[in-house]
């Protein structure tokens, strides 16, 4: 390979590992929610959107509008947004579940489902009400100026901080569910409701706490997705959240690692079909490759057979 | 059967009692007006022919289903009974909002004052989050307040296991992908504290509780006979074994009564007997209170100090395992009315 063809590979290497860090934290909410309640959050990606809007509007009201050069100050105002817009967003995750999809939670599947498409469409009109209909540039706090150089390739380290940003919270989201008292009741609220709930599992705060989790990460992407592409705007939410569902189907929904990778992968895929000239087809090649996955394993990458999950 | 009768006191303290329960589904009534009282220390079956009403009243106790009529008490206190004025709450989540917005108009049409206007609403708005934030979170202030509007919920499933009443399923319902240990530690849920913050900060209390509970769990799966099984993963148990497993797991809640449906269905004699010394033991080493439905009559008439007997969704028999034995409508009732 000529160095030309390496240096672009190797840039490419990693937009697309940006890019898939942002999709599956948005497919981790799905796939945790899905697996404790059967239930595919339509709203989820518009989560994320709203993710998005909160860490931009903190930013700007506490007078953070352009780069920071001063990497402890930097550090600071980071930590200070994750926390915030997460917590804002767990509890609007809480919210949506308990007044939106609790009652009917033995209501036919499809009502929840109806239910969850019309609160992402209350979540859209929320914010396009209130910060208007057109994009919205958000706070460059790192700029893809600060980079650093792999051979001729040079890669920013934002998307160094954005990738390891997703790393960190599936780390610890894997410890948590694998871990500790809560997790173990998600989990085991996931393969039998009723039986979980006769030893004495509290179900409904502990699919609150999946809400709040899965909502949480959505703000996560939501954050980086605004230091990443510099402007935010109210659809966002849609196209992201059904690449990250195809994410989470891809690898297997119900199943946390397979969420991660099937973000991971439709990155990969994202950024191969522009390398080869492709930019406007990727949702094509995105939806073909899911086609393609799911006709060879129906139950997706990581999945098992249909009748049990994880 | 009679060191039981001998062990267990005439009159003691009634640990549970069911006062006319019923259960109405649609125009099927599946338990008719039926008392049950559990002595403290006491082993009483729950017997009766197929569709007499037993799963159901178990449920009830269980406070899966809400009765039709009737309550349940458990250590003295009403824990399960109809539900009562259970529309008020989410009436009394928006009712300050919008008497402050009555106020809010009120206040307007008087002295024209936009000023008033606008912070009366934002008031009522914030009262509404804060509302709706309280009956997420549920403190135990708001749910002290709720009976005082004379709402009352009857007890979930989940806060009986943690007022003590711990169970197994007639159909073995383990986490069957998780470990022995895992399930076992699942049972143990209500007993543990650590929060999510705990667990995030990977705390001193947060890691001393995870080890006293393993030590725990080790400890009961030692009880039931499963030692040294902790990895495996539960599905790949034989049959007895998950048995044993379900009742290491209804123990971890740290029951004083232990609800056990058909513990020994679907068992061979070897394996019955067994199970037989193991619910003698639990009685005599944990001091458990134990309420058996059972279909297996040598297991019932062996180690019971009680037996009600329902037919048709009424108790048609209680006493002792001799006197239910000889009662001509128990009789009457499993095998049929002699030809006339």
């Amino acid at each position: 390979m000529d160095p030309q063809t390496v240096t672009v590979l190797t840039q490419q290497f990693f937009n697309a590992l940006t890019l898939g860090a942002i999709y599956a934290l948005i497919a981790l909410g799905y796939t945790m929610v899905y697996g404790i309640i059967e239930l595919i959050n339509f709203a989820h990606g518009e989560i994320f959107m709203v993710g998005a809007f909160i860490a931009m509007f903190f930013l700007t009201s506490i007078g953070f509008s352009g780069s920071i050069p001063d990497p402890l100050t930097l550090a600071a105002v980071l930590a200070l947004t994750f926390l915030v817009t997460m917590t804002v967003l767990g509890f609007i995750g809480v919210g949506i579940e308990r007044f939106a999809y609790r009652p009917l939670r033995n209501a036919p599947r499809l009502a929840p489902l109806i239910t969850a498409i019309g609160v992402s469409f209350i979540l859209q009109n929320v914010v396009q009400i209130w910060r208007g209909p057109s994009p919205v540039n958000t706070p460059q706090l790192l700029t893809h100026n600060v980079r650093f150089d792999i051979g001729a390739a040079s890669i920013g380290y934002l998307n160094i901080f954005i990738f390891l940003v997703a790393v960190v919270l599936m780390v610890a989201l894997q410890l948590f569910v694998g871990r500790t008292r809560l997790g173990r009741a998600m989990r085991s609220t996931a393969q039998d409701r009723e039986a979980a709930q006769l030893m004495g599992v509290n179900i409904n705060s502990t699919i609150a706490i999946t809400f709040f989790i899965g909502s949480a990460l959505a703000g996560a992407a939501g954050i980086v997705y605004g230091l990443y592409f510099g402007s935010i705007q109210f659809t966002i939410g849609f196209v992201a959240g059904l690449k990250a569902f195809t994410a989470a189907v891809l690898g297997g929904i119900g199943n946390l690692a397979g969420a991660a990778l099937g973000g991971f992968f439709i990155g990969f895929i994202e950024v191969a079909a522009a390398q080869i000239g492709y930019a406007r087809w990727t949702p094509a090649f995105v939806f073909g490759v899911l086609i393609l996955v799911l006709v060879f394993r129906p139950s997706g990458l990581l999945g098992q057979p249909i009748g049990e999950r994880a | 059967m009679s060191d039981a009768a001998v062990a267990a006191p005439e009159r003691r303290e009634a640990l549970l009692r069911a006062r006319r329960v019923t259960k109405r589904f649609g125009g099927l009534v599946a338990v008719r007006e039926t008392d049950l009282e559990i002595p403290a220390g006491s082993i009483v079956s729950l017997i009766g022919p197929n569709g007499a009403g037993k799963t159901t009243f178990f449920n009830v106790l269980a406070g899966i289903l809400d009765p039709t009529g009737g309550e349940i008490e458990f250590r003295g206190q009403r824990m399960i009974a109809r539900p009562v004025r259970a529309w008020l709450e989410p009436v009394l989540w928006v009712l300050p909002s919008v008497l402050i917005l009555l106020v809010a108009v009120a206040v307007f049409a008087v002295t024209r004052s936009v000023l008033a206007l606008q912070v009366l609403v934002l008031v009522a708005i914030g009262l509404l989050i804060t509302t709706l934030l309280l009956a997420i979170i549920r403190p135990l202030r708001y749910r002290q307040l709720l009976p005082r509007f004379g709402v009352f919920r009857s007890a979930r499933p989940n806060d009986m296991v943690t007022a003590g009443v711990g169970r197994t399923f007639q159909n073995i319902r383990l986490f069957q992908n998780m470990t022995v240990l895992e399930n076992v530690l699942v049972g143990m849920h209500s007993r543990l504290h650590s929060t999510a913050v705990d667990a995030i900060l990977n705390s001193k209390r947060h890691q001393r509780e995870e080890a006293a509970s393993r030590d725990r769990a080790r400890q009961l799966l030692g009880l039931v006979g499963l030692r040294g099984r902790d990895d495996v993963i539960a599905r790949n148990l034989p049959y007895g074994d998950q048995r044993r497993l379900e009742i290491a797991r209804a123990l971890a809640s740290d029951p004083v009564l232990l609800l056990l449906d058909e513990p020994t269905a679907g068992m061979n004699p070897r394996e019955t007997s067994e199970m037989m010394a193991l619910i003698a033991k639990l009685r005599s080493e944990l001091g458990l209170t134990i309420l058996l439905i059972e279909h297996d009559m040598r297991v019932v008439m062996g180690i019971s100090d009680r037996i009600t007997v329902l037919d048709h969704g009424e108790r048609i028999a209680e006493g002792t395992p001799e006197e239910v034995r000889r009662d001509p409508k128990v009789i009457e009732a499993y095998l049929g009315r002699p030809a006339a």
